[in-house]
């Protein structure tokens, strides 16, 4: 009689174990434009997941990128982290201790399943004629863009202005940074993250001009419908890479490290690469890149690594305290 | 008709009319206008989109833990808002002054304050982050943080309706019911709770309100995890942002008619009890 008490208990334990291991629920922690994206790549992975009899529940938090970060290093169980620069998760590998520092070599092209960069979004007929970079420091235009202190999306626009003006003509340091500071004062205020930037441009009719993701300014055209704006591709941009990885501390703990890869992996596949690319980010694959290549002209775009010596340099230079745009940057100024 | 003499203890009428339209025209602006475009909002892409709206599983999902968080924090509170003002006002001790003022700290403390603090305290990095850890122990970016942060913004408000009260009432009734042989317990069953009722009824209805409506304590430990840790003034947040301007007006509006339910429950107690409440003010 023992015996068989025994042996149920076993038998249960065993079934609860069973059924926990086909219930697996992930978290990513991801940053402001991305809410649409992931929303519909959860569904189509977990209904990949579903097919081949596992139920995979995808939650999804949102935030400045900068402080999405900080949440996870202070504890958020993130599964996988899906930021918008690479500084971002090196702060976690770096401060939290969460996952190694070589994590960008972990997945494909930089760990970033689909890249974007900074275009202009202007109202309907371009009344203020801003066609380049030069143009936004015209006098008494006004220029929307986030704070670089918090917002992924604003590092890439000031990076993607920097190097523009660096590139000109007898363009150096010196000038690229003169043109930044002049850029910076035609900015009204501030906002800590590209939504509230986005928002404020569109619903508040702040300002003649927004800096922004690629993806966010369409997604808003398509949002705020009637064709009120219009987007601006300038001469250059800047080639922005949004990385994803998985967080090693907490896949282990939780055991998820399977899904979780998987997860990630799926990103790179033709399904995911189309929801990415209906969602106007660039896809990386070539076949869904050319299919979708009429949304995304052509134009010449710096990188991190080659222009900007990578994040690591970036960062301590241009974004650290006391760095470069704590030098330009006197707000009311 | 003798001509109308101003009484000096009265203001003349054009005074009068004059200070209750001022009166009048701020209470349409700052109170009753915004309420009222919340639910023209609400309803601007018709009912069938307010219902829909309402049925989205994230939103019932931050519905559901805003009213457990508020079901924990609102009698935790209460327990503790009657033994505070229990002891204040029925006994005389060291320190009493300085008890009555740590009570009205989250008063004076921004509730963002209140979060950061028990990031450092519960945070991977804070006091007791790695040994929680350790047993997998969740407290920030979950239920229990959201519980901590709303219990801590809303804990002064039992206590504060009940002290005045009951310092008010004195102790004369529960010194008989002792001279009488009543236990300590059925002293306060029977004595002084008869007595705080009403101030007890609105501690705890004012304390539900706030429980339901706080935004900063919780927005800083939530995570914001949509469905799982988004309380219904972070998913308004979320809402907005996301540009489904309909689905945040409809959580806005039901988080306003949660705090009209609490005043029309407050009034209509007034009116069905009114004899007895003029009764207790007598006291």
């Amino acid at each position: 009689m023992k015996r068989i008490f025994f042996l149920l208990a076993v038998a249960s334990i065993l079934a609860a174990t069973a059924a926990q291991a086909a219930n697996i629920s992930l978290l990513n922690v991801s940053y402001d434009p991305t809410r649409e994206l992931y929303q519909q790549i959860n569904r189509a992975f977990a209904d990949q997941q579903k097919a081949k009899g596992d139920t995979v529940t995808i939650s999804n938090s949102h935030g400045g990128s900068g402080s999405q970060a900080r949440s996870v290093i202070d504890g958020l169980q993130a599964d996988v982290v899906t930021l918008a620069l690479a500084a971002d998760i090196d702060a976690i590998a770096r401060n939290g201790k969460l996952l190694p520092a070589d994590w960008q070599k972990r997945l494909p092209q930089n760990s970033s399943p689909y890249t974007s960069t900074v275009v202009f979004l202007v109202r309907k007929g371009n009344p203020k004629q801003i066609k380049d970079w030069g143009d936004l420091v015209k006098p008494g235009l006004q220029v929307i863009t986030p704070n670089p202190k918090t917002s992924g999306g604003a590092r890439w626009s000031y990076l993607a202005a920097w190097d523009w003006a660096a590139k000109q003509p007898g363009g150096n340091a010196q000038k690229a940074k003169d043109f930044v500071a002049r850029l910076y004062k035609q900015v009204p205020v501030l906002d800590s993250g590209a939504r509230a930037a986005t928002v404020n441009f569109t619903k508040r009719g702040l300002g003649d001009v927004l800096l922004s993701w690629e993806d966010e300014a369409h997604l808003s055209m398509k949002e705020m419908g009637g064709g009120a704006y219009q987007i601006v591709y300038p001469s250059r941009s800047i080639l922005a890479e949004p990385p994803v990885a998985i967080v090693d501390r907490i896949v282990d703990r939780k055991k998820t490290r399977a899904v979780a890869e998987a997860y990630l992996r799926f990103l790179y596949t033709p399904q995911a690469q189309e929801i990415v690319a209906r969602n106007y980010f660039r896809p990386r694959d070539p076949a869904v890149l050319a299919k979708y290549g009429k949304q995304f002209p052509t134009l010449p775009l710096a990188t991190i690594d080659k222009d900007f010596g990578g994040w690591a340099k970036a960062q301590a230079t241009h974004f650290a305290n006391g760095g470069v745009f704590d030098q330009i940057y006197q707000p009311g100024r | 008709m003798s001509k109308r003499v101003t009484k000096p203890t009265e203001d003349p009428l054009w005074l009068k009319l004059t200070l209750g339209a001022v009166a009048l025209a701020f209470v349409a602006v700052v109170l009753v206008l915004p309420l009222v475009l919340v639910f023209k909002e609400a309803l601007a892409g018709g009912v069938d989109a307010f219902f829909n709206a309402m049925t989205e599983p994230d939103t019932l999902a931050s519905v559901k833990l805003s009213l457990l968080a508020a079901a924990i924090a609102v009698p935790l509170n209460t327990v503790f808002g009657i033994a505070a003002a229990w002891a204040i006002a029925k006994f005389d001790f060291r320190g009493k002054t300085f008890l009555v003022t740590l009570i009205d700290l989250p008063f004076s403390v921004s509730p963002v304050v209140a979060g950061l603090v028990y990031v450092l305290i519960f945070g991977n990095h804070g006091w007791f982050g790695s040994t929680l850890a350790d047993h997998d122990i969740r407290i920030l970016f979950a239920l229990p943080g959201i519980v901590l942060a709303t219990i801590f913004v809303t804990f002064p408000f039992v206590a504060r309706e009940l002290i005045p009260l009951m310092v008010d009432q004195g102790r004369d009734e529960e010194e008989a019911a002792a001279t009488l042989g009543a236990s300590g317990f059925r002293t306060f069953l029977m004595v002084t709770l008869p007595n705080i009722k009403w101030g007890l009824l609105y501690g705890i209805l004012l304390c539900n309100a706030r429980a339901l409506g706080e935004f900063g304590a919780v927005s800083v430990l939530s995570g914001k995890i949509r469905g799982e840790t988004n309380t219904m003034p972070l998913h308004i947040q979320l809402l907005y942002d996301n540009y489904d301007y309909v689905g945040a007006f409809a959580v806005a509006a039901l988080l306003a008619m949660l705090g009209l339910l609490t005043l029309a429950i407050k009034s209509f107690l007034e009116w069905r009890y009114a004899d007895e409440l003029a009764a207790s003010h007598r006291h």
